[in-house]
């Protein structure tokens, strides 16, 4: 892993959400040329009001998503270290997203492939529109030799986190 | 088909439970474009020539959820919810923000209509071209924030069960209404989230009276195409760089104004319009920015802007209200208005009204009129069920607001709106107090005063607004004026957000309308032809009114009595506005519009907007 690290990563203060869904926009558009939120490879969960995130690949050290795939339709990117979907090899078995500590994979909303982070060949669109409105919920840093998987949550956990850190114990009747 | 739809139309009648797909002609939406515009269409279509005979909460009335062109593309996503008013009786186009929009475009629906009323409490549910009426009786009588909680949960697990393969579901999109509105209280909302709300019109009482509580939706699909998504690109960016710049909106929003409209501009309702100033310091915007928000940024889809603030009491009292901001309408007409100076109270107040789904303003409105009143002696202690409705006190007006909610006691006389309560009220009590009541055509008029002449509107805004009191669409001259009503029906038919375009050039609206749908639409033709025909069948419905009412404009197209009264405090004290002014003024108006000096529509203006079939209803109303 001599390359580590100039790849990037994404860092996340998921509290500061505003829940304008400028990434998803931004992602879709880039991906797809289309507003298309379900076809967002990063998605903002609002379980509850006011509790928004974006809910995105962690980029785990040991790329369990990759591991999980049993056509290597998954690799790792030489370039950025993001995970790559070959989409005519995946089957939409669903096996990463149960791999996923996070279960954040999530298929294609109109075909058969599973949807993954790639990093925008490491210009992720999702943080520069975060960044220009200055909501700096997303932040591109280099990534280094750290518990990247602590990020893979489930969008339930995080809720239950974050509902309690803006609402306190009020927070609690809304899950 | 035009670019920027998705081309057809839910159409839900809860009678019959019967679910269908409906078109309306490339013409009709190149003409009404979608939002208040298409709603207005749809209700002169299907029930202009019985319209003075519909209840607006009877079965027969028609409930719109309707997207438009520029849904979930331009900045700030919302939804354009309308139908005949219990209100004014006439419509109102009445938005609210979120991703009810956008979700259900990328279903493949425009809109839907709703006809005819189910039995048992229902909600109904839609994934994709899949839509279903459900049954709602375990969350009639909830309130918002548990309603949200329940159908959040519900229907996640309902799309995790049916489609398991997808991965892990994000919310749908809610629309619903809170005990308020099941219960037809005429200031009832059709909410979304937990504190956003589709206020103006009462339309919360029309979905309650279909027995609706909510409208869920999961679309899967893409925003629909448009015809240059390059320029749409750029013109997304045009608007954003430019609200970046704006930090008052964006770190205050609205909220600023709690202190601001009050202490400077002297136009902020202060105990039901006695008074429009007040210095109080403690209802500063920096009070609620560093007291109790709990978030500083809060939007809606694509929006820059962000304007909402979420806020959250800690401790004391009144520990646990959570509400959104308030924003300056609700800080004002739940704050000043009811002699209310601490953000403790106002948003205890503020999130009482959202949990009940009633309309912060026009149950503001009422709450302001009943404690004049009550001031006044008109209204006893007796009368009010014991409730000492002093200004300031904040646990009377909450005991008043859950009355009014539940239709329990006096509530049930206050829940039929400010107009029909004064009139009760006032044939109850012997004497007029229909001059308290500060509303244009049923509709309690918006936070912003007209007597000091530093605020917005003009002193004929809301007497010649097809939407009366409402302070999102005021009538101002020239007709193109960025106040004016037509520039204003735009925002609302196209269906976005206002509060993105303040700085850009007017043109920006346009060239982004073009983008999407591929056509040309100019200023002038947006206001002399397009705009104008919307105005004048609203002006129609709004005047045949029915049943229960009936405006003549002689008397209703103007000011509420309040305004003629001199301001009593503040810089502009002894300003009041001049009732021969307010005349030359209406008739102006009346004239650039095409109405005679009645204030009715003339033929050859209808006959100019290719309205002939309106041409019948004049009869009525001569």
């Amino acid at each position: 892993m001599v390359s580590k690290k100039r790849f990037i990563w994404i860092a996340r203060d998921l509290s500061k959400c505003s829940g304008c869904r400028k990434c998803e926009i931004a992602c879709s558009l880039w991906h797809e040329n289309r507003i298309w939120p379900e076809a967002s490879r990063i998605r903002v969960f609002m379980l509850v009001p006011g509790v928004e995130f974006p809910h995105l690949c962690a980029q785990c050290e040991d790329y369990p998503c990759v591991e999980a795939c049993p056509v290597n339709a998954l690799s790792i990117s030489d370039e950025t270290g993001a995970v790559l979907v070959d989409k005519t090899a995946c089957i939409a078995c669903g096996q990463c997203i149960d791999a996923c500590p996070g279960r954040i994979p999530h298929m294609h909303p109109a075909e058969n492939y599973i949807l993954i982070c790639d990093l925008c060949n490491g210009d992720p669109q999702c943080v520069k529109v975060c960044r220009e409105g200055l909501w700096n919920v997303l932040q591109i840093v280099s990534r280094r030799d750290h518990s990247y998987k602590l990020y893979a949550r489930k969008p339930e956990e995080i809720t239950r986190n974050l509902v309690v850190k803006i609402y306190g114990e009020e927070g609690e009747r809304f899950l | 088909m035009i670019f920027g739809y998705a081309g057809k139309f839910l159409e839900i009648d809860l009678s019959n439970e019967k679910i269908s797909e409906t078109r309306l002609g490339d013409e009709v939406l190149k003409d009404y474009v979608g939002g208040r515009g298409l709603a207005t269409k749809i209700l002169w279509d299907r029930l202009g020539d019985r319209w003075e005979q519909i209840d607006p909460l009877s079965p027969e009335n028609l409930l719109l959820f309707l997207t438009g062109p520029l849904t979930g593309f331009f900045p700030g996503g919302r939804i354009c919810v309308s139908g005949k008013s219990p209100q004014s009786n006439g419509v109102v186009g009445s938005t609210v923000a979120g991703e009810f929009g956008v979700e259900l475009k990328c279903a493949g629906y425009d809109g839907i209509i709703v006809t005819g009323k189910a039995e048992k409490p229902v909600y109904i549910f839609i994934k994709d071209s899949n839509v279903e009426i459900r049954e709602a009786m375990h969350i009639w009588g909830k309130d918002a924030k548990e309603t949200v909680t329940l159908l959040t949960k519900e229907c996640r697990a309902l799309l995790q069960d049916r489609f398991p393969q997808k991965g892990e579901w994000k919310e749908p999109a809610i629309l619903y209404i809170g005990p308020a509105g099941e219960n037809e209280v005429c200031t009832a909302v059709v909410a979304s989230k937990w504190t956003h709300a589709a206020g103006y019109g009462g339309y919360g009482a029309v979905m309650g009276s279909k027995k609706l509580k909510a409208v869920v939706v999961k679309g899967t699909g893409p925003l629909p195409e448009v015809a240059d998504m390059e320029r749409v690109k750029q013109l997304i960016q045009t608007i954003c760089q430019d609200v970046y710049e704006n930090e008052l909106w964006r770190r205050w929003g609205t909220g600023s104004a709690g202190y601001f409209v009050g202490a400077k501009t002297s136009s902020e309702p202060v105990r039901n319009w006695q008074e429009e100033w007040h210095d109080e310091k403690s209802f500063g915007v920096d009070q609620f920015e560093n007291r109790v928000w709990v978030k500083q940024y809060w939007g809606d889809f694509g929006c820059p802007t962000t304007c909402l603030k979420i806020a959250l009491i800690k401790c004391e009292k009144f520990k646990g209200a959570i509400t959104d901001n308030p924003d300056y309408e609700l800080q004002a007409y739940l704050g000043p208005n009811l002699g209310i100076f601490t953000p403790e109270e106002n948003v205890f107040l503020t999130c009482l009204i959202d949990d009940l789904g009633l309309c912060g303003i026009q149950t503001g409105n009422v709450l302001g009129f009943a404690a004049e009143l009550f001031q006044k002696g008109i209204l006893t202690k007796e009368d009010l069920d014991g409730i000492e409705l002093k200004w300031g006190n904040a646990e009377a007006f909450a005991a008043l607001i859950k009355k009014i909610a539940y239709k329990e006691g006096v509530g049930e006389l206050l829940s039929q709106g400010i107009y029909h309560a004064a009139v009760k009220i006032g044939e109850k009590k012997q004497q007029d107090v229909l001059q308290y009541a500060v509303q244009c055509k049923g509709i309690g008029i918006g936070a912003h005063g007209i007597r000091s002449g530093k605020d917005y509107p003009e002193i004929y805004s809301y007497a010649c607004s097809v939407q009366g009191g409402d302070h999102t669409s005021t009538a101002c001259l020239p007709l193109d004026d960025f106040r004016s009503e037509l520039t204003m029906i735009f925002n609302d038919s196209a269906v976005y957000c206002y509060f993105n375009i303040f700085g850009v050039p007017r043109q920006v609206k346009f060239d982004f309308y073009k983008a999407v749908t591929g056509i040309e639409l100019t200023q002038e033709d947006w206001i002399n032809n397009k705009a104008m025909k919307i105005l004048q069948l609203q002006r129609i419905m709004l005047l045949l009114g029915g049943p229960d009412l009936k405006w003549s404009p002689s008397i209703h197209d103007d000011n509420p009595a309040r305004f003629y009264e001199p301001l009593p405090s503040g810089p502009y004290k002894g300003k009041a506005v001049n009732k021969t002014k307010v005349s030359e003024e209406v008739q102006r108006y009346y004239k650039t519009v095409g109405w005679d000096k009645n204030g009715i529509p003339k033929p050859e203006t209808l006959k100019r907007l290719g309205l002939e079939s309106a041409e019948k209803a004049l009869e009525k109303l001569h």
